[in-house]
Formats: structure tokens, sequence, C-alpha cells
């Protein structure tokens, strides 16, 4: 057991050093205005670098990653939208190359799920509750009610009792 | 020799620990008490050893014993001793000896400190949680011994990762263990009153102040993530909703809604099978987290070296306690819930709303991060679900948790009336509704939705809690009672106080810094001035500057204010020696209102120009600063006087002082 | 609040079916990032041939018969392992190989097909990532299965060895 996993602690290691270590690189593109610039930036932001263990275009600083948004930013300077730029990386990197699911039948559970879930969570809890305000009180069972019988009657407090707080 | 000592200590460890889960659980049933009061000898000879355990690998490291095969992958003769102690829980088998040192600790803990608890329960709590430690101790020893020799030995070891070599990400670790380990007490606690099928507000009295504890801890190693993350990360942001972040971050959710149902079933003896519940959920969840964050299932920069087989033990560990904890709910719980009758106007409703919002919350983030195995598992294409889902779905819902967090404060046990309500809280209401309104437009700055939302949200939350201090406070006689109140250790209700305002305080510095963050990319020239959001930040070129085991440019930014100076950073680039890419330190000017960011690029051209990113933050203190505020709550609500009921039995002293009255 | 019995068991069921998820999770590689292209024509490309500096290939030569483009570079460890399974693919078997040179230096690929042998038919070359990129190729080595109308049929990701080639 000894060598494989020191091995491939270590491939794994040389992986990411080669790859897509925190360092980044800057590479000044020009833009025609601060709005672009902020677009541009958001777009890389939405966009997965396939070869990185879950990190943006903007982040990662791998060879594949800078290549992606080289291709992002002479889309951009010829025109075309944003839309037009992700469907462009979708037909060849498919949905995975998006952070944000799109919204399509297959992820329909995905996007509207939570909300129904919660819906009917919250109509079935307000049924619960109206019902538990119509619930009798449970009542004292016999030896409960002999034992607060003695307790009443007993002499005095204890010394170095507390009072049992209620906020 | 010492290393042996240590994997010695740790089959020892195991062999208590196999006692521990038997014997004083076996005695409970049978009553038989020598065999009970062998649980809390046992938990201390387990500490023991792990303790031995522990020093053993500790002195590895801080002999550069690189015969060891973890110290040579994780540590470096040049690395600075602080350091070497932290790599010890820098990769996956240091980090689960520190995981079941953290168990021995609480396992401890909980024998020193439960005097008062009845033996037959306690020796159930100790059991059980000697279970735990049987399968983390197999799974070390197993599949990742710490103490594995490797030969020949290297003369250098390989270097701890540089990010890790920070201090904020060595505390982290053992912050977050603390609180993943801590909620193992409230689970132990919540399988023993299953055992025993007896749930009562004593055992809710008992359970609170561990779990509290274990909470406040969470919190702060949760908030230490983000906090590292803003600051060493460089891209200015302080949450990815990255798998591994989801995995802290689901247990805290579970483990916020079980101290709420705690309270309930302390003061209303209801919610006792949510509670049990909760107290089985938050402690799965941090099992579960363990196992993501190893088994190599979801893609994160976060994971340790992953390795399907050591998942695939995690995963069978994880049936065994998640499904037979389960099982034993489905089993028991019908038997010990019931109890507590509330109206729909209560504040056990808004607790409800709470609890459920909560765990829907935990659910929500649970189902995004596994969302891409499930598509993939049925063949619905790869997908990815990353941050713009998590959240569109937090805002979409977290709303309706805050409105309740305005509400229960100041709504009346199991009964209340609507009118009074509306007429504690309408002032905040409309308060809040108008700080909405006005944000979201751009009459008083440029405002937009989500600012409106946020600053709406944390308005009526600031000024519902206070409305619950003033009603308070009235009862009881004004300012002075707050003081005698704190004194006299009714505290739980101050501590409920500032968690919640920690809460609107995170939310108005999430929404800011989203908002209105800045960030530039510019190439600049040694003495070239930039103008960011009113600040002006001078480049003075890079020199080269070295560190104990680091080559770095370092570059000077002088940031004016008008015409003050405001402040000096020093960012750098650093290669450290044992290889690997270039790391960037980034220089921070930290404020109250807002941070000021910069960072080193890449060298352009050879006149000593750099590409750097300069950002402003502002209100990004506040984030960090409400976990802060959330973790003292805890700790005010824990120091609350109660759990020190009659721990002290009466002392009469000789000649009857009592009996002279 | 009263529940049926029955409902104490949902969360039982959850978890049971989260750890059957889990389990499948194992299995899987979550790396692999399987192309939106199967079943979609070849991206047409005209690149300049490895061998022959200045002479263009175009991606015609793909139609007609059964073809595998096989990316790989001289920087990429694993190429060079599949490498031996390559050549012995090229001997025994009639489809055409392409080598697809991605992100990579000429005198070094050259220098890596003398010393491991050239089992190609063919070879291109892209250094700057431009047909790479149509193709979605994002590491290396990959090697996709064209047939003779030019549509893609698989995308293999990683070394090609004996086991994979028999599947």
């Amino acid at each position: 057991m000894t060598p494989t996993p020191f091995f491939r602690v270590l491939a794994a290691a040389a992986l990411l050093a080669w790859g897509c270590a925190r360092a980044f690189t800057l590479e000044e593109f020009q833009f025609q205005s601060p709005a672009q610039e902020h677009e541009f930036r958001e777009l890389i932001g939405k966009l997965r670098c396939l070869v990185c263990q879950n990190e943006s275009l903007a982040a990662s600083q791998a060879d594949l990653a800078q290549d992606l948004r080289e291709e992002v930013y002479h889309m951009m300077q010829d025109g075309k939208s944003q839309d037009e730029i992700i469907e462009f990386l979708v037909a060849r990197y498919g949905d995975f190359v998006l952070y944000q699911p799109p919204v399509k039948p297959s992820t329909y559970i995905l996007w509207f799920g939570p909300f129904v879930l919660i819906g009917i969570g919250g109509f079935f809890l307000l049924r619960a509750l109206q019902r538990k305000g119509r619930e009798p009180e449970a009542d004292l069972s016999a030896t409960d009610r002999d034992r607060i019988e003695q307790l009443l009657t007993q002499p005095g407090t204890r010394p170095g009792d507390t009072q049992d707080r209620t906020s | 020799m010492i290393p042996e000592l240590g994997h010695f200590a740790l089959i020892i460890a195991l062999g208590l620990a196999l006692v521990q889960a038997v014997i004083p659980l076996w005695g409970s049933f049978n009553g038989r008490r020598p065999w009970m009061e062998m649980a809390r000898p046992l938990a201390a000879g387990q500490l023991t050893f792990l303790v031995l355990a522990f020093a053993c690998l500790l002195q590895a490291f801080l002999t550069d014993d690189f015969s060891v095969l973890y110290v040579a992958e994780q540590s470096n003769t040049l690395l600075p001793p602080i350091y070497k102690v932290s790599a010890l829980w820098g990769g996956h088998e240091g980090s689960l000896l520190l995981w079941v040192l953290m168990l021995g600790i609480w396992g401890a803990a909980v024998a020193a400190f439960s005097r008062n608890l009845p033996l037959p329960m306690i020796s159930r709590v100790i059991s059980v949680q000697g279970m735990v430690a049987i399968g983390f101790l197999l799974f070390t020893l197993l599949t990742s011994n710490p103490f594995e020799r490797i030969f020949p030995v290297p003369q250098e070891g390989r270097d701890l990762n540089p990010l890790l070599q920070d201090p904020g990400l060595a505390i982290h670790p053992p912050m977050l263990y603390m609180g993943y380990v801590g909620f193992s007490v409230a689970f132990a606690f919540a399988i023993a009153a299953l055992l025993g099928g007896k749930l009562d507000a004593a055992w809710a009295r008992w359970s609170r102040p561990w779990t509290t504890v274990a909470w406040i801890f969470l919190t702060i190693g949760i908030s230490l993530g983000s906090w590292w993350a803003y600051y060493e990360l460089g891209w200015g942001g302080w949450w990815f909703w990255d798998p591994v972040e989801n995995a802290s971050f689901m247990p805290w959710l579970a483990g916020t809604a079980l101290i709420h149902s705690l309270a309930v079933t302390e003061k209303r003896g209801a919610f006792k099978s949510w509670t049990v519940l909760l107290a089985i959920s938050a402690f799965s969840l941090s099992l579960l987290g363990t196992f993501l964050v190893r088994s190599g299932v979801l893609t994160s920069v976060h994971a340790f070296a992953t390795d399907p087989s050591r998942g695939t033990f995690i995963l069978a560990f994880l049936v065994i306690v998640i499904g037979g904890s389960l099982s034993l709910y489905a089993w028991r719980a019908p038997s010990v819930s019931g109890g507590g009758r509330f109206d729909l106007v209560s504040r056990e409703s808004f607790l409800l709303v709470n609890n459920l919002l909560l765990a829907a919350l935990a659910l929500l983030v649970l189902f995004g991060t596994l969302a891409p195995l499930i598509y993939e598992a049925a063949g619905w294409g790869k997908i990815s679900v990353g941050f713009p889902w998590f959240n569109t779905m937090f805002v979409a819902i977290s709303p309706f948790l805050v409105l309740a967090m305005g509400l229960g404060p100041s709504t009346r046990w199991k009964h209340d009336e609507p009118a009074r309500l509306a007429r504690l809280l309408w002032i905040p209401f409309a308060l809040s509704l108008g700080v909405l309104a006005l944000c979201s437009t751009g009459l008083i700055f440029p405002g937009n939705l989500s600012v409106g939302l946020g600053l709406g949200l944390s308005t009526w939350l600031v000024l519902t809690q206070l409305v619950a201090l003033r009603e308070r406070l009235k009862n009881k006689g004004g300012l002075k009672a707050l003081v005698g109140d704190l004194r006299n250790r009714s505290r739980s209700f101050y501590g409920m106080w500032l968690a919640h305002i920690g809460v609107a305080v995170f939310i108005v510095g999430a929404t800011l810094v989203s908002s209105y963050g800045s960030e530039t990319d510019l190439r600049m020239s040694p003495g070239a001035v930039h103008e960011v959001a009113g600040y002006r930040f001078q480049f003075n070129g890079a020199q080269p500057h070295d560190g104990p085991n680091y080559r770095a440019q370092r570059g000077e930014f002088v940031i004016y204010k008008g015409e003050r100076q405001i402040t000096v950073l020093h960012p750098e680039k650093r290669s450290y020696l044992s290889g690997g890419m270039p790391m960037t330190e980034a220089g921070i000017d930290p404020g109250f209102l807002r941070d000021l960011y910069v960072s080193l690029g890449e060298p352009v051209g050879d006149k000593g120009d750099w590409a750097v990113r300069i950002y402003y933050k502002p209100y990004v203190r506040w984030i960090w600063l409400a976990g802060i505020l959330m973790a003292l709550g805890g700790l005010l609500a824990v120091s609350d006087g109660r759990y020190r009921t009659a721990r002290k039995s009466v002392q009469v002293p000789a000649g009857g002082g009592l009996a002279r009255a | 609040m009263a529940r049926s019995k029955s409902s104490y068991l949902l969360p039982l069921g959850i978890f049971l079916a989260l750890a059957a998820l889990l389990f499948y999770g194992l299995t899987i590689d979550p790396k692999k990032v399987p192309s939106p292209l199967i079943g979609k024509p070849a991206p047409s490309f005209e690149l300049e041939s490895l061998l022959e500096p200045g002479k263009t290939i175009s991606s015609d030569i793909l139609k007609g018969q059964i073809s595998l483009v096989n990316v790989w570079a001289s920087w990429c460890p694993s190429c060079r392992q599949e490498h031996a399974e390559l050549v012995r693919i090229a001997r025994e078997s009639d489809v055409q190989m392409i080598g697809f040179n991605w992100k990579d230096e000429r005198p070094a690929a050259l220098e890596m097909l003398r010393r491991y042998g050239n089992p190609y038919t063919l070879s291109v070359f892209d250094p700057e990532n431009r047909v790479g990129i149509d193709w979605g190729v994002y590491g290396a080595p990959e090697t996709f299965v064209v047939d003779a109308e030019g549509i893609i049929r698989h995308k293999q990701i990683g070394p090609i060895d004996q086991r994979v080639w028999d599947e």
C-alpha cells in the first residue's frame, strides 16, 4: 500500500500545479466601454473551466481557460450577444460549461421543484397547525395529579434553588 | 519508534471504543450499575490515547521526520514551525486524526460535565459516542493510517500546499471539526432518548448547551473559511456554493433549526420528534460532508486527494450510522412524541415555520449539490448547478424565514392574538416596506430591487428585535433590568437577540457588497495612479522580497482619499521554493465600511509594469462580523444560569446555621 | 404534531435513496464531460499538416471511411502511455488514424513521433487550439470515433488501452 497513495497524491498535485492553481493572470483585453468590460467579466464568471475542479473562467489560470477567455473576447468584439456566445460554447462542451443550469424541460424540476415542494409543505403545515390548535388539552394522569398534590403541600422551598426562567 | 507508538495508541483507543460502545449501553438495559459506571473512565481513557497518538504525529512533524509518509507529503524543512503544526491536518489522514481527537474531547467533556444526569442516560450517550469513534478509528487504521512509513526516507518533504500556509486556514479546520463533532453529542443524546423511550423537557435542557456550543464552533469555522477565501483566493468573492462549502453549510442549517427546536421542547414540551429528527440530521449531514469531501464523488477545489475505495468505506459507515438511527427514529419516535398544544398564532407556530424553512433550505442545498449526480444517474445529461441557481433559490426563500424571525420573538407562547401582534409590529412592518420601496428605486441613492429587498429585510429584523427587547424590559422595569438580567445570568433572551441582529448585519453586508462592489483590471506602470470609488491608487512598482520558504515580488500601493494618504499596501507574488505555481498575496486595507483590495497579476513588458487588480468592497466585513455576533449570541445563551441549577448539594454547617433563622 | 405512523419512515426512505445515489456516484468520474457532438457531423476544419509544414489538410479526409481522431500532445504523459497501444491498433485494424496535435510545439511533437512511433495516416497541427474548441476538446488524450459519413459516434476521454479498445 505504500507507494500507491503517495504516487496518486503526487499525480493529483502535479495536475493541480499544471493547471489551475490560485494565482491568476490578468490579460489586458481592451474594451470599448466599461459596460462592455463589465459584461465580459460577468460572462466569464458564469462559465466553468472544464479542466479545473470547480473554478470559473474568470478565476482559473489553466491554459484552456485562457483560450476560452480569448474566444469569448473575440466573439464579443465581433458583436455577438451573450446568448450567442453561450450557445456557441454549449454546442461544443455541453450544458456542463454553464454554472447556471439552463431552464428547459429536463431542468424544470430543478428550477421549479423546490417552490412546488415548499408550497405543498406549507399547505400541510397550515392544516396541521389548525388541527393542532383544536386538539384537546392533554389530561393529567392520576400519578401526576398525586405528585402535584404532594409538591404543593410541602412546606417552603429549599435554599439553593434557582427560579426557572422563561424568557 | 514514536510513530509506531502513535499507531499503537490508536489501536488501543479503538479497543477502548469497542468496550465503550457495548458495556455501558448493555448495562443501561439490564441495570448493572458497575457496567454503566465504566462509561466515564472509558471516555477519559479514549481521550488519553487519542491525545497520545496526536502528540506522536505532532512530534514527527516538528522534528521533520520524513520517514513518516504523511509528514513527507505535507511538510518541508523550510516550513515555519506554526505551519508544521497546522500541516498535521492539511491532508486526509491527519485531518481524520483531528476528527477522532475531537470526538475524544467531546466524549470526555460529556463525561466530565454531566454529573447531574441520570446514569442510564449518560451511559447510553457515551456508548453512542463510542460507536461513532469505532467507525472513524477503523477507517483511519484500515485505510488512512497517518503513521505509515516510507522507505527510502526522502531528504525533503513535498511541502504544505502554499494555500494552506496561512493563519486563517490553519485554524479553520479545528473550528469546523469542533462543530461537526460537537453535533455528535446532540446526536448521542437523541439516540439515548429514543432508546430509553423517554423524551421530556429535562432531556432538552441537558442537550441544549452542548448543541449550542457545537453550533458556535461551526459558525466560527464557516465564517473563517469564507473570510479566508476572500483574502487568499484573489477573486474577491466570499462564498461560491462549492460542494465542500455546502457540506459545511447543511449541518449549520440543521443545527440552527435544532437549537430552536430544543428551545421549544424544553419550554413547552412540543416538537419532540422534530427535535430528535433534527439532532440525527445535523450529525448525519456532518458525516455526509465528510463523505463528500473525501470520496471524489463531486468536483471541488477543496476536496482532499480523492479515492473511491475510501469513499465506499465511509458510505458503508454512513449507511450503518444514519440508517440505523433513522430506523430507530421510525420505530421509537411515535411513542415519545406528542404533547404541547398550541394555537395557530403562537410562538410555537412561528418556530415550526422556522424549523421547516431551515430544513427546507438544508434540503435545497443538498439537492443542488447532488443534482448533477442525480441527472447523470438518470441519464438526463451532464449539467452543472452553480452559484446562480443557489443564489436565486436562497434569495427567493429566505425572506419568509426573516419574516418569521421578526414575528416569533414578540409572539406569546401557546396562544396570541393577531391584533396584538399587529399593534406591536405594524410600525416596523411599514418602515421596512418603506425602506424596500425607497431603496429599490433610485430616489435616495442608486438602488435596485436586490438592495431594496436586503435592506428592507434587515430593517424589519432590527426593528422587530428592538420591539421584542422593549416589551421584555417593559415588563421587568426598564433598562436596569437589562443589567440585572445579564448579571443574574438570565441571558438566553439576549443571546437570541444578538444572534438575530447578526443575521441582519449579514444581510446588509452581503447585499451591499454584491451591488456596490467593483473590480478593475488594468496595467500600471511604476508611478501611475488610478482612481476607484473616490480613492486614488498609486502604484510604486515591485521589488524582490523573500520569505522563509519563498521568493516574492512585492508591490507597493499608496492609497489616497482626497489629499490624505490612507495607507500603503504590499501585495505579493510568491514563488514557493518547493515548486508549484506562483501564489498571489493580496494587499488589503480593511475597514468597517469598506475594504480596499489590491493584487498583483503578472509583470508586463520590461519596464516594471504590472497587470494589477483593484477591488472596492463596501461593507464586506459585515459578513464576518455577523458570524462573530452570532457566535457571541450563542455564548450568551449558553452562559444562562439555568444550566447551573442544583449542582451543589446543600451544605448544612455544623451547629445548624439555618436553624438559627 | 400528530402524524401517521408511516410518515416517520420518510426520513429513512429519503436517506436510503440518497445512499443508493452516492453508491452510484462512486463508480463514475465526475470530471468526465460527455460530448454534445455525438451523433452530429464532425466540425469541419482546415489545418496545417504536422509532418509537412505548408501543406493543408481538410476535414474531407474523414469522409469515406471510419476514422479515429486522436488528440494528443508531447507534454501529456498519458498520451505517451497510450501511444504504444495506438501503434498496435494502427497495425492490426484498418481504421484511419488521424493525429490531432493539440497546443503543442512542432519540434517536440515530431520528436515524440520519432521516439514512440507514428500510428497516424495523417497528422494535423493545431497549436493555437483554434479547431480544438470546435471539437469540444478540453484535455489530452481524447479520441473521437468518426464514421464514414463524417458523423461523430463516440468520444473517448483519457488514454486508450487494451480494455478500452475491446469495449
